[in-house]
């Protein structure tokens, strides 16, 4: 039965392209029939302990690579949260997609999807997590590109590919020298053996980490995420936010779990730390400034991953998949909730062009604020407990401890820019026609967001979070404000829900005006200007100039003049016949051979 | 049985000379060997028919003899015909040149089987010798653009490599006596037949050049992009996919097991030149502004990847390691290569047809237009630059595993592993050069050359889905191709 989690999706996405492409209702209805299958066979197995006896898909003498399944709790708890979230979104598409032309593509790349990040989920070898880490970037790359008409959309979806390709360089080659370390690729046999030099480990296990840079969006590879907006929301909420973009701290913390986190003890745990705590704090510096109401949720997304992965770094893996399993829900919230918004106010994604939306769409509104508390951590709601565990794993790090004062300053500027969105866009007065028409958007699509607004609120509660989060360890008593952990992170909640609301409640257009987090650190203008524009395309170029003219000109050129010669007789010989001179040429040969044999 | 592998597409040839409908006798001699090769690769190991040997001189002793001396013959006639037969298919000649385009087809297509079969070191060269001459000729006569430099440059270029190959495989039978390739083999592993040190380096010179100017290895490469963008389609499959990877096998079933040593003492420029495919010419690939050149270039790229399975079994087996996994990768992304870039040519071939250009800057929004080219070659596309699933992938990965076999922790990153990483950098390159033509060509808003552009028909559809099927097959469950190899 395991196997079905793959199969079904897998034979829903091959159906819908094989035969289904000009029946948008019933490709759909395949669709949402898979994944709902899937949650149900996911529930079944939380908890259990169970072996399936692996494929073998590769075997060349002793050498094998498997496809085999991995269930064990972390595996089936993300699973549940993969598939919980993907029924949710399905749902919530059959009527965000309803009007679209191209349905039944969108279906079919939805099922891919959840097909390629089961198969990152249950992988039992790292070879398995490849393949399928290649997967859900295709199935990223289509759904980005969903309206390729759209330069902009074309655009977006090549850079998420090739920007992933490039942390998966590193990613490959970790494996590789995984694989020479320890032997194996299996998680289960993985081991260090005693005598592997520090450095060398570290140099792996970061080749590593550079997959987890690429597909979770840490800096300086995050680029593609913020583009990635372009796609249809509900792949947002589903692909970049909730679930594709948290393997990266999924497939570490499989690793640390396997090859044990004693491995990490050096300077590539304190690396990923660091990179995670910076992404975390530029990511929500740049949020503040953006005007998108999606792109502001995308480098929130952004920020909250760096908080995951400095949990991982910070060897405290368990609290970054515990954020990240109510990260999940809450941000899928938001996303689906910007996606209601967008639908009602014609397109309109700027949030200076709404305003008193929450008066117009309760329903939308409330669920909204909901996510929004969640997000920045109020006590009492999901985010509060997940984030809480983070900032203590920082607080105790023995060398990075200064990664605290990074995380509370994330933790006060969440709550300053989340309210800044919720002010302008919910709050106020009607700023547009599109917003002054917005109305509440139908049971499909709200009721999602109120399970969704529901699992916000309660995922952070033991009763819920020991079944899906490993290892989670339940705290003494849940509300124990006591510390500087719990003071700070409280304090700093409230320092930037009201400057938030000070500063934007009521406003017409932004009294703040930073270019620098509004052009990103203008790291995406260096990119594409210096990086690709000269030291690729100019340096290509070059190279082309040298391969035709020194390799193909000259040192080829003066040989073949010198042919040209002979060619030249040929063709007074042959009249110009190339099928004369070629015939000779072959007569010629094999008379060679014979007087050089014989 | 064997033997009517590389005489059927003959017999059609004569046939079509005698005035037969070309296009008809083609594709049923080509259908034929497609039948063939799947029963020879079902049926091989345990049955006599797939071997025959006729003597033609007494002395020296030489024999037209072919048999499947192990899997790797099979696949590589397999992907003959495969390709052969969708090559033919998809072509459609100048009006009143059918019999030259079919007919020469036919014989690039006999000629690379025969090579692959043939177990005798004169017949193995003058097979592939066979298949050259037709497509210098269909280039030079029926090509497009410069097809005359085109031509000219290629035909210099594989004389100048035959040439050389030719002195080495001389030398090479000289010394063991016999022209019977797996009589050399057994002699040189059993030690009967063991050359010095200098004479195997001298001699694996001249084999790494010749075979790696048919296989346009860097800096011998700049032959293969404008013979490809030149060349009529089923010339440019048949050439790309199957007679190219002529040079490949050469070394793995030549060089390889007779010279270990003399292969391992070039292994350092082996590296630095196979790199050089991958890191050089990827980038040459990305500048370029045609479709067809791109095409062209990433093919030259690729052969970089192969070169680094025969560069990790060089340095294993003369080491004494042993590394079980090169010989498996090569092969099987010989056989996946092949298969893609001749769908690749396939498809731009279409996309010429269908607008009228491959000039990348007048292209765009064609999947609008014609959604089914956008999907296959889309598919093929991502096979080319690695994705899973399609065997492209199981094939690099494979090399990239043979390039780490014998890595050795304490000892620090040996010369193959630094290729290695080196050459994983590709995998990036090839990304950027596919998705930016594919951006170029299919997405953004339509454009006035694809916006009425025709998609494919069914019968259009045919030849491209008998090369994705065994790309999504293997690449599904590559032990289906390996375990031919056992």
């Amino acid at each position: 039965m395991p196997w079905l989690l793959l199969l079904l999706p897998l034979i829903a996405a091959a159906a819908n392209q094989l035969y289904l492409k000009r029946n948008a209702f019933i490709a759909s209805m395949l669709s949402v029939a898979s994944v709902a299958a899937t949650f149900a066979i996911s529930l079944m197995l939380l908890g259990k302990e169970n072996a399936v006896a692996p494929l073998n898909w590769i075997a060349i003498g002793g050498f094998e690579i498997e496809i085999g399944l991995k269930l064990d709790q972390l595996a089936t708890g993300m699973m549940v949260v993969v598939t919980g979230v993907g029924l949710l979104v399905h749902v919530f598409s059959l009527a965000y997609m309803a009007d679209d032309s191209a349905k039944a593509r969108f279906f079919t790349c939805l099922s891919l999807f959840m097909f390629s990040m089961t198969g990152i989920v249950l992988a039992s070898n790292f070879i398995m997590t490849f393949m399928f880490w290649e997967l859900v970037g295709l199935s990223s790359y289509l759904l980005i590109g969903h309206w390729y008409q759209r330069e902009s959309a074309a655009d977006a979806a090549k850079k998420a590919f090739i920007t992933n390709r490039v942390g998966d360089f590193g990613f490959m080659i970790g494996i590789l020298m995984l694989w020479g370390i320890t032997g194996t690729l299996n998680f289960d046999d993985m081991k260090v053996p005693a005598g592997i030099s520090t450095g060398v480990l570290g140099a792996a296990l970061l080749c590593v980490f550079c997959g987890a840079v690429g597909k979770s969006a840490q800096m300086p590879l995050h680029v593609w995420l913020p583009d990635a907006m372009e796609g249809p929301t509900p792949v947002s909420a589903l692909i970049h936010a909730a679930t594709m973009v948290a393997a990266g701290v999924y497939m570490l913390f499989r690793l640390q779990l396997s090859i044990g986190s004693d491995a990490f003890d050096n300077f590539a745990g304190d690396t990923i730390a660091i990179v995670g705590g910076i992404t975390a704090l530029c990511a929500a510096l740049m949020a503040t400034q953006q005007n998108d109401i999606k792109r502001i949720l995308a480098y929130s997304t952004l920020s909250q991953l760096g908080y995951m992965i400095m949990a991982v770094g910070l060897l405290a893996g368990e609290a970054g998949m515990f954020h990240l399993f109510t990260h999940a829900w809450f941000k899928a919230l938001l996303f689906l909730g910007s996606g209601a918004v967008i639908h009602a106010c014609h397109h309109q994604q700027d949030i200076w062009q709404m305003g008193g939306l929450l008066k117009k769409m309760p329903i939308t509104g409330f669920t909204f604020l909901i996510g929004f508390l969640a997000l920045i951590a109020v006590p009492g709601t999901a985010g509060f407990f997940s984030k809480e565990q983070i900032l203590e794993a920082a607080h105790h790090h023995d060398r990075l401890s200064w990664l605290f004062w990074v995380a509370a300053t994330v933790a006060l500027l969440t709550p300053f820019y989340m309210t800044r969105l919720f002010a302008v866009a919910f709050l106020g007065k009607q700023r547009s026609k599109d917003a002054d028409h917005a109305h509440e958007v139908g049971p499909l699509m709200f009721l999602p967001l109120l399970i969704l607004a529901v699992l916000g609120l309660i995922a952070g509660y033991p009763f819920i979070a020991e079944k899906l989060a490993p290892a989670y360890e339940k705290p003494a008593h849940l509300f124990h404000f006591s510390g500087l952990v719990p003071i700070t992170s409280v304090v700093a909640v409230l320092v930037g829900l009201v400057a938030g609301l000070v500063v934007y409640l009521g406003k017409e257009r932004d009294p703040i005006s930073v270019p620098l987090f509004r052009d990103r650190f203008r790291i995406d203008a260096f990119y594409d200007g210096v990086l690709v524009r000269y030291l690729q395309d100019a340096f290509a170029a070059i190279v082309h100039f040298f391969d035709e003219f020194l390799i193909s000109g000259l040192i080829v050129g003066g040989s073949a003049r010198i042919a040209e010669g002979f060619g030249g007789l040929f063709r007074r010989v042959q009249g110009g016949n190339l099928q004369g001179y070629a015939f000779a040429f072959g007569i010629g040969v094999i008379l060679v051979i014979y007087f050089t044999a014989f | 049985m064997l033997a009517l592998l590389v005489i059927l597409p003959l017999i059609a040839f004569i046939a079509i000379l005698a005035g037969a409908p070309a296009r008809k006798s083609a594709v049923a001699a080509g259908l034929a060997n497609l039948a063939l090769g799947l029963w020879a690769a079902a049926t091989w190991e345990n049955s006599d028919h797939w071997s025959i040997s006729l003597p033609v001189l007494e002395k020296p002793a030489l024999h037209l003899a072919f048999a499947f001396t192990d899997g790797m013959s099979v696949i590589m006639v397999l992907l003959s015909v495969l390709v052969t037969l969708a090559a033919l298919l998809s072509g459609k000649a100048p009006e009143g040149r059918e019999t030259l385009y079919y007919g020469s087809s036919l014989l690039i297509s006999a000629g690379a089987i025969g090579a692959f079969a043939a177990t005798d070191l004169f017949f193995f060269y003058a097979f592939h010798e066979l298949a050259l001459i037709p497509t210098f000729v269909m280039i030079g006569l029926l090509g497009r653009g410069d097809r005359r430099d085109a031509a000219w440059k290629i035909t210099l270029y594989l004389g100048f490599g035959s040439i050389i190959l030719l002195a080495g495989l001389v030398w090479l039978a000289n010394l063991a006596g016999t022209f019977d390739i797996p009589t050399m083999v057994r002699a040189a592993q059993e030690g009967s037949l063991s050359i010095d040190p200098a004479t195997q380096k001298s001699i694996a010179a001249l084999l790494i050049v010749g075979f790696g100017v048919l296989v346009s290895l860097f800096p011998f490469h700049s032959w293969a992009a404008p013979a490809y963008a030149s060349a009529p389609a089923p010339t440019a499959m048949l050439h790309a996919g199957v007679l190219k990877k002529f040079g490949l096998y050469g070394l793995l079933r030549v060089a390889l097991p007779i010279l270990p040593d003399g292969m391992n003492a070039w292994l350092i420029p082996l590296l630095v030149l196979l790199v050089g495919n991958i890191l050089w010419v990827g980038l040459v690939t990305i500048s370029q502004k045609r479709l067809d050149l791109m095409l062209g270039n990433s093919s030259v790229m690729h052969m970089g990847y192969i070169f680094l399975a025969i560069a990790a079994l060089a340095s294993a087996t003369a080491t004494g390691q042993s590394n079980p996994l090169a010989q498996p990768a090569a092969v099987l992304l010989m056989f996946a290569h092949g298969i893609s870039i001749a769908m690749l040519f396939g498809l731009a071939d279409r996309i010429e047809r269908n607008t009228g250009t491959l000039e990348l800057s007048d292209l765009g929004g064609l999947a609008k237009s014609a959604p089914g080219l956008a999907f296959l070659f889309g598919m093929v596309a991502m096979a080319s630059i690695g994705l899973p699933g399609l065997a492209n992938f199981a094939g690099e990965v494979l090399v990239f595993l043979s390039a780490f076999k014998n890595y050795d922790p304490a000892a620090g990153l040996a010369p193959v592993q630094v290729a290695g990483i080196l050459a994983i950098w590709g995998v990036v390159i090839s990304a950027v050069y596919m998705l930016r033509a594919y951006r170029r060509v299919f997405h953004g808003p339509s454009v006035p050359s694809t916006e009425n552009a025709s998609d494919l028909s069914f019968a259009d559809r045919l030849p491209v889905l008998l090369l994705a099927v065994p790309l999504l097959v293997v690449g599904i469950y590559p032990n289906l191709l390996l375990s031919l190899l056992k």
